[in-house]
């Protein structure tokens, strides 16, 4: 789960992190006022979760609280394209009206989990505004890292270790050291997967502020961390995978034309994989679960077919302890419930069933009341799902 | 021959009055699998379908002498479930649970550090050496006993990759899921060992997927160590990055854990890579033939 960015410089704030004064709003006339009392400067910040918004126009400086209310007005509503949005882009529905400070140094800090050695690593370097990714790739030896032990946190001299490593001391080095803590506090304490702030920035006279955050967590813990799950805001996602999860169905909405619905995760990336090896592009990932149900698969036809782009169904199930003959009766099920509900099924329908009872299975399908194209194995599925769309 | 499980496993299993769990204590038994009974806190005493039910592990194992336990126990508490059986010196874990925060597993394996009990999972099928013991809750009758080790990150997947095997008159010797989860028990490397010793073994299928670098890591293992052939395959080719693909170890993130990375370190191992998920079993087949 994604936030927005004042709602993570909030959850900094929480933890110890010194954040700029600053204003969410939704209407225009409002940033006046509060351009007024930071001192009659501001940024306005468009509010999408996606990356890359200075880039895209979603960032800019006023220098008077009329210029305020004009960005406001031209960011608000419009539809921001970032290289992380796609190029259909986000609409802008809150700006962030925050106090302009005079930039020094950018820094950046970044919490996430290091897979290979199991335990969360704290990142640090000089090239604040960059991407650290990018920062690995053309200067790993710039990125200062820090082991955190889960138990422990961040200890007081890995942060004294930090700040001198960026090269501070005195005065900015503490603040330093509050902005390090409050980083590995804020993911330790929130269930977070990835805590960043970049830039980390350095004024002109040496007090450190958090102007740019992200905060991404843990799905799985989310039952345990109720204030922070009530700040998942469903606009930023795309509507037909909110409508999946609600089914319990793992759907992510790809660009290609061939709809795929199998069941398991590793099976679905596979089938993907499998269409994209005969030359065609699949429309999307879902996974239907392990037993893929009747309800599970009638819910994932309405999904796969309210996607314009979809011209033929590949689907794909390996019943193991479900038997296939079941899940046929379930697919065929789910396709007449979809005629007799006036949305019928008007696409191809590729249908690969393997295991238990296959035989069985595959005679429900032929004897149903709707042409299916039955497969035996995954290549001949695929290839036939590709032949489908130039038919 | 196999690894991890065979005819001296004794299996409990924790969770074992919920719907999952007794399910699939009746598919192990039926198996062939030595069930011993289950754990759930609050019930012990009672039996459920023939199973005799303790309150904790560590009575489990004083009163059955099980090697093993299988998991069905819910998300918010698997972690204490995995904790217990290894405090109750249980030597295999088995823990299908999907859904454990990352953080729960990062503090499991630091507490199973210097402990004697091997996890395998989360959120995995489980392992089977065919015609001895199923320990999981993949579908027993598509294996076969025979010379192919499997391992995997998938499910459904790796049962597409056994059922190739067995149609084309391979059997396995252990087929080992390792759970599709960032953080887990036991790495493509432990069960690569494993079967590296197991005289048995002939060939090799790994099974990866986007995210993180264990295909890496086991395809530097396999470039020094291994000298039977293994055949690969990736999932996730079209994977677009930044978006979890199911799994929740499944993404690829800043650049990083991209199937093509996966292919060309397993390639420069010497690995057998397939590009369709079609052409597993047919690929072993060759390589042992060959």
């Amino acid at each position: 789960m994604k936030i927005h960015e004042f709602q993570a410089k909030e959850l900094l704030r929480g933890f110890g992190a010194r954040v700029p004064r600053g204003r969410v709003i939704e209407e225009a006339a409002e940033a006046a006022e509060i351009c007024r009392e930071f001192g009659g400067r501001c940024v306005v910040k468009a509010q999408i979760h996606a990356g890359g918004r200075g880039k895209g126009g979603g960032v800019k400086l006023a220098a008077s609280p009329e210029e305020a209310e004009r960005l406001a007005g031209e960011i608000l509503g419009m539809q921001l394209v970032t290289h992380q949005t796609g190029p259909e882009g986000q609409k802008v529905r809150k700006v962030l009206i925050e106090e302009a400070l005079d930039i020094d140094r950018e820094l950046y800090l970044g919490v996430t989990l290091d897979r290979a050695a199991e335990r969360p690593v704290l990142m640090a370097s000089r090239s604040g505004g960059m991407d650290i990714e990018e920062v690995a790739r053309t200067d790993p030896e710039a990125i200062l890292r820090e082991a955190i032990d889960p138990q422990l946190g961040v200890l007081p001299f890995q942060c004294r270790r930090v700040a001198s490593g960026l090269g501070f001391s005195g005065a900015t080095a503490r603040q330093i050291q509050a902005a390090v803590a409050s980083v590995v506090g804020a993911y330790l304490e929130t269930d977070a997967s990835l805590v960043e702030i970049n830039p980390l920035m350095v004024d002109s006279r040496g007090d450190v502020y958090t102007l740019d955050a992200k905060m991404n967590f843990d799905d799985n813990a989310m039952f345990r961390r109720r204030e922070i799950a009530e700040l998942r805001d469903v606009h930023e996602e795309n509507p037909l995978e909110v409508e999946a999860s609600k089914h319990g169905l793992s759907y992510i909405k790809l660009d290609g034309d061939i709809g795929c619905m199998v069941n398991g995760a590793g099976l679905a990336m596979a089938t993907m994989d499998i269409i994209k090896f005969y030359g065609a592009e699949p429309a999307n990932f879902l996974d239907v679960g392990g037993s893929a149900s009747q309800e599970a698969v009638a819910g994932a036809f309405r999904i796969i077919l309210s996607d314009a782009a979809v011209k033929a169904v590949l689907i794909n199930i390996f019943g193991g302890i479900a038997r296939t003959d079941r899940i046929a009766r379930g697919v065929v099920a789910a396709i007449e419930e979809l005629a007799a509900a006036d949305t019928p099924v008007e696409v191809p329908v590729i249908v690969r069933l393997e295991g238990t009872n296959v035989e069985e299975g595959r005679k429900v399908l032929q004897e149903a009341d709707f042409e299916f194209v039955v497969a035996g194995g995954m290549a001949s599925a695929a290839e036939r799902a590709v032949a489908a769309l130039g038919a | 021959m196999s690894i991890l499980a065979g005819r001296d496993t004794r299996l409990i299993v924790q969770g074992i009055t919920g719907r999952e769990g007794l399910f699939h204590a009746l598919g192990c038994r039926d198996y062939g699998t030595d069930v011993a009974g289950g754990v759930t806190p609050g019930k012990g005493g009672s039996t459920v379908e023939g199973f005799p039910v303790w309150d904790s592990v560590a009575e489990a194992r004083d009163a059955s002498g099980c090697n093993a336990s299988l998991i069905f126990v819910p998300p918010p508490f698997a972690a204490d479930a995995i904790m217990e059986a290894a405090d109750a010196g249980v030597e295999l874990i088995v823990c299908i649970t999907e859904g454990i925060p990352v953080a729960d597993m990062v503090r499991v394996k630091s507490f199973l550090a210097g402990r004697n009990s091997r996890l395998l999972g989360p959120n995995c099928p489980g392992l089977i050496t065919p015609g001895e013991a199923k320990v999981g809750i993949m579908p027993g009758h598509i294996h076969a006993p025979g010379n192919v080790g499997v391992i995997s990150r998938s499910g459904t997947l790796t049962y597409e990759a056994v059922w190739q095997l067995t149609n084309e008159g391979l059997g396995q010797t252990t087929c080992v899921g390792i759970g599709g989860d960032p953080v887990n028990g036991t790495s493509f490397i432990d069960v690569l060992e494993l079967f590296a010793e197991d005289a048995s073994t002939e060939a090799i299928v790994l099974i990866g997927e986007i995210g993180g670098t264990a295909e890496e890591e086991a395809a530097a293992w396999i470039g020094k160590r291994l000298d039977i052939p293994v055949v690969g395959f990736i999932a996730g080719a079209t994977a677009p990055p930044g978006r979890r693909m199911g799994h929740a170890g499944a993404i690829v993130a800043g650049g990083k854990g991209t199937a093509a990375e996966k292919k060309a370190a397993l390639a420069a191992a010497g690995v057998l890579v397939v590009d369709s998920p079609a052409e597993m079993g047919a690929r072993v087949a060759a390589a042992l033939g060959g």
